[in-house]
């Protein structure tokens, strides 16, 4: 043995070999991405404890996209149905008011499924002890509250049968209170369709929370396309008019929105447009894209046209609900999209103090 | 006073949550610079307040085999090894064989694993080899020869470790008590946040309103569970079970100004040691989080214990986020009456 050497006080991180990786990895267990795969665009280097999440990956299932998709569903068609309501389109109305009660089964199930979902799901209704501005949860407890009920009655008043509807007191009593229902549910359906952009962005998961500028905008594009998409799925041609015009404003508007919001994103966008859910973005695109292009071209002349335009949109419209809920989850599995955006936003922030000194 | 509602300084946690005459709010100091590991505060908070085991895995990283904090660990002991020493320390092996850490290969081997489990590696106690996971890998531990023995003998000179023992913030803006919907989770007399465990439904979403990972629901269970400052025993006057415990008073329990003072003289004192790394976290009423109630001194960046480096309550941009929502429903409406006054046909 050699006695006591001078050894250098730390070994240079750019030393070739296994010794130099491992002085390198010893950093405070300071690495690239994915522990000593070589990759061929060069990773920011940044701190983390093992490689461990910093956040917590949401609890939450794929129900909650399942419910964000119905509950976008729900509120297009409700505003549909009121609309045609009142411009005199019975059959408009009538397919709306129906695919808004399928809809509301949907969502009906979703709430289901949610509540089951829930660690204690004989307290659901301990969700209506208060009225939290701060948790949109608490917000949109009390949303849906306002809005499931016209709906559904309006829904349940169209299918009613004549019979019963002109001779029994309750009947008579709904068939009066059809419209104001239904048009209450669609004054509340823009707040269904946009609250749940602020559901998943009121939190610390960098894929949601860095989205919020553009998240409710996709989401109502989103709404507005799968409801447009319902109503010419169900409604004949020459009723389907409206149908058509709210399909495709919709589908328009997810699709630039959804683009701003991904070209928009720094380094979290990768969940965006890496794997599975780059995937599901990709057909959720194309889908509304393809959807669009019939709602113009196809939806005006042919019913065939017109069915097939509304699923394109309401499958898109799914996708892209599925393709964001991933993202997010995916966000937190990572300590990179908290730490080195984090350390960007300090070293802003001590960029912005220290300017006034040198300028 | 009114724009520190949602994010920012404020002084008085406890009456803006509508406390009158309360106590002073109390927390934590963490000074990580002396703790020595021995995870009696993860213990003592166990067993006071009567938290399940957290899974009996191996970790394969470290002597850490708790992970993180989570339902079942309010406490959480990290282990980290570096190639450097703290201030004038003598890590005490001039002379002896050394060679290079285990560490760094078992991380490596570790980490992409951790990514194969269902939610990243954010589960207590996530072993590295989950049930229908990734294969085993050979890493040649544990080892029977003597440090230095095998090849490239003398790189490692310096070293230290760096432990340090994570809790709840108790942050003055806290993203958990902001988003539960149904009000399990309240802010005490003390300024302390705590889970109401027969109110909590377990909607999960305080889990992702935290912007430190830290409360999660409880498998079988189904609530969310944290640490509460032991709010039985500060409401008897004694102190939290973890800093009861702790041997080397790394945890010390009191009035939160007083602990910030008190910090504030450590860190000078450190500094003046040749300490230069020493940093407080969580103690500046002007970060993201408006100050925690629970801060710590650390020996390096944050994120090396696995902490964000600059957290933010999620609350801080509500009004912006209900703003944009209320001009999407806005437009969504526009749409709406659009789509009946333009087409007649």
């Amino acid at each position: 043995m050699s006695g006591p050497q001078p050894a250098p006080a730390e070994r240079r991180s750019d030393e070739g070999g296994a010794a130099g990786r491992s002085a390198r990895m010893f950093q405070g267990i300071r690495r690239g991405r994915r522990g000593g795969e070589p990759t061929v665009v060069p990773e920011a280097e940044f701190g983390s404890y093992y490689g461990r999440p910093v956040l917590k990956a949401p609890v939450w299932e794929w129900k909650i996209a399942a419910y964000l998709f119905c509950g976008g569903l729900a509120a297009g068609s409700s505003v549909l149905a009121a609309g045609a309501d009142l411009t005199g389109r019975p059959s408009l109305r009538r397919s709306c008011r129906i695919g808004s009660l399928g809809a509301l089964g949907a969502l009906g199930a979703s709430l289901y499924f949610l509540v089951s979902d829930l660690g204690r799901p004989e307290r659901f209704h301990h969700m209506l002890r208060v009225l939290k501005p701060t948790s949109p949860m608490s917000v949109g407890t009390w949303i849906l509250s306002a809005f499931g009920p016209g709906a559904a009655a309006a829904a349940v008043a169209e299918l009613l049968p004549a019979r019963v509807r002109r001779r029994r007191l309750a009947g008579r009593l709904l068939d009066r209170l059809a419209r104001p229902l239904g048009i209450s549910a669609a004054a509340t359906a823009p707040a269904v369709a946009s609250y749940t952009a602020v559901l998943l962005s009121h939190t610390a998961v960098p894929g949601w929370s860095e989205v919020r500028d553009e998240l409710p905008f996709v989401f109502v594009g989103s709404a507005a396309a799968s409801g447009g998409g319902l109503g010419m799925l169900c409604a004949p041609v020459a009723e389907a008019g409206p149908a058509r015009v709210f399909a495709a404003v919709g589908a328009a508007g997810e699709i630039v929105a959804s683009r701003v919001m991904e070209h928009r994103l720094g380094l979290v966008g990768e969940v965006y447009r890496e794997g599975h859910v780059a995937t599901l973005r990709r057909a959720s695109e194309s889908l509304t894209a393809a959807g669009l292009l019939g709602t113009v071209l196809l939806a005006p002349r042919s019913r065939a046209g017109a069915a097939a335009s509304g699923l394109a949109l309401l499958t898109g419209s799914a996708l892209q609900r599925f393709g964001v809920f991933e993202a997010g989850v995916a966000s937190t599995k990572d300590p990179k999209y908290v730490v080195v955006a984090q350390r960007e936003r300090l070293d802003a922030r001590a960029g912005r103090v220290r300017s006034p000194k040198s300028g | 006073m009114s724009r520190n509602r949602l994010s920012g300084p404020l002084d008085d946690v406890a009456g803006d949550a509508g406390h009158v005459a309360h106590p002073p709010r109390v927390g934590f100091f963490t000074d990580t610079s002396v703790c020595i590991g021995c995870k009696a505060c993860e213990v003592a908070c166990k067993e006071w307040n009567d938290v399940p085991e957290d899974g009996l895995d191996l970790l394969g990283m470290s002597f850490d085999n708790t992970g993180m904090l989570g339902a079942n660990s309010w406490r959480h002991v990290a282990f980290v090894e570096q190639p450097r020493v703290t201030g004038r320390q003598d890590p005490g092996f001039d002379g002896l064989p050394t060679g290079t850490s285990g560490i760094p290969e078992t991380a490596g081997a570790v980490e992409p694993r951790l990514r194969e489990a269902p939610r990243g590696g954010s589960e207590l106690g996530t072993s590295p080899l989950p049930p229908g996971g990734p294969e085993p890998q050979e890493l040649g531990m544990p080892g029977f020869d003597r440090p230095g023995d095998l090849a490239d003998a003398g790189t490692r000179t310096d070293f230290r470790w760096l432990m340090a023992s994570d809790v709840c913030k108790h942050c003055t803006h806290a993203g958990c008590l902001d988003v539960c919907p149904t009000g399990a989770l309240f802010r005490t007399e003390f300024g302390t946040v705590v889970v109401q465990q027969d109110i909590c439904n377990g909607c999960g979403y305080c889990v992702s309103g935290c912007p430190y990972g830290v409360i999660d629901r409880r498998e079988h269970d189904g609530r969310a569970n944290k640490c509460t400052l032991c709010y039985d025993r500060i409401g008897d006057g004694l102190e939290p079970a973890c800093a009861k415990a702790c041997p080397t008073d790394s945890i010390q329990f009191g009035e939160l100004d007083e602990l910030r003072e008190r910090a504030d003289r450590r860190l000078a004192q450190l500094h003046d040691l040749g300490v230069g790394e020493a940093r407080l976290y969580g103690r500046d009423p002007d970060d993201g989080v408006g100050g925690d109630g629970a801060f710590f001194l650390l020996l390096d960046e944050p994120e090396v214990y696995g902490l964000p480096p600059d957290p933010q309550v999620p609350t801080r941009y509500a009004p912006s986020m209900w703003r944009r929502a209320g001009a999407a429903a806005v437009a969504f409406a526009l749409a709406g009456v659009a789509a009946f006054a333009g087409g007649r046909r």
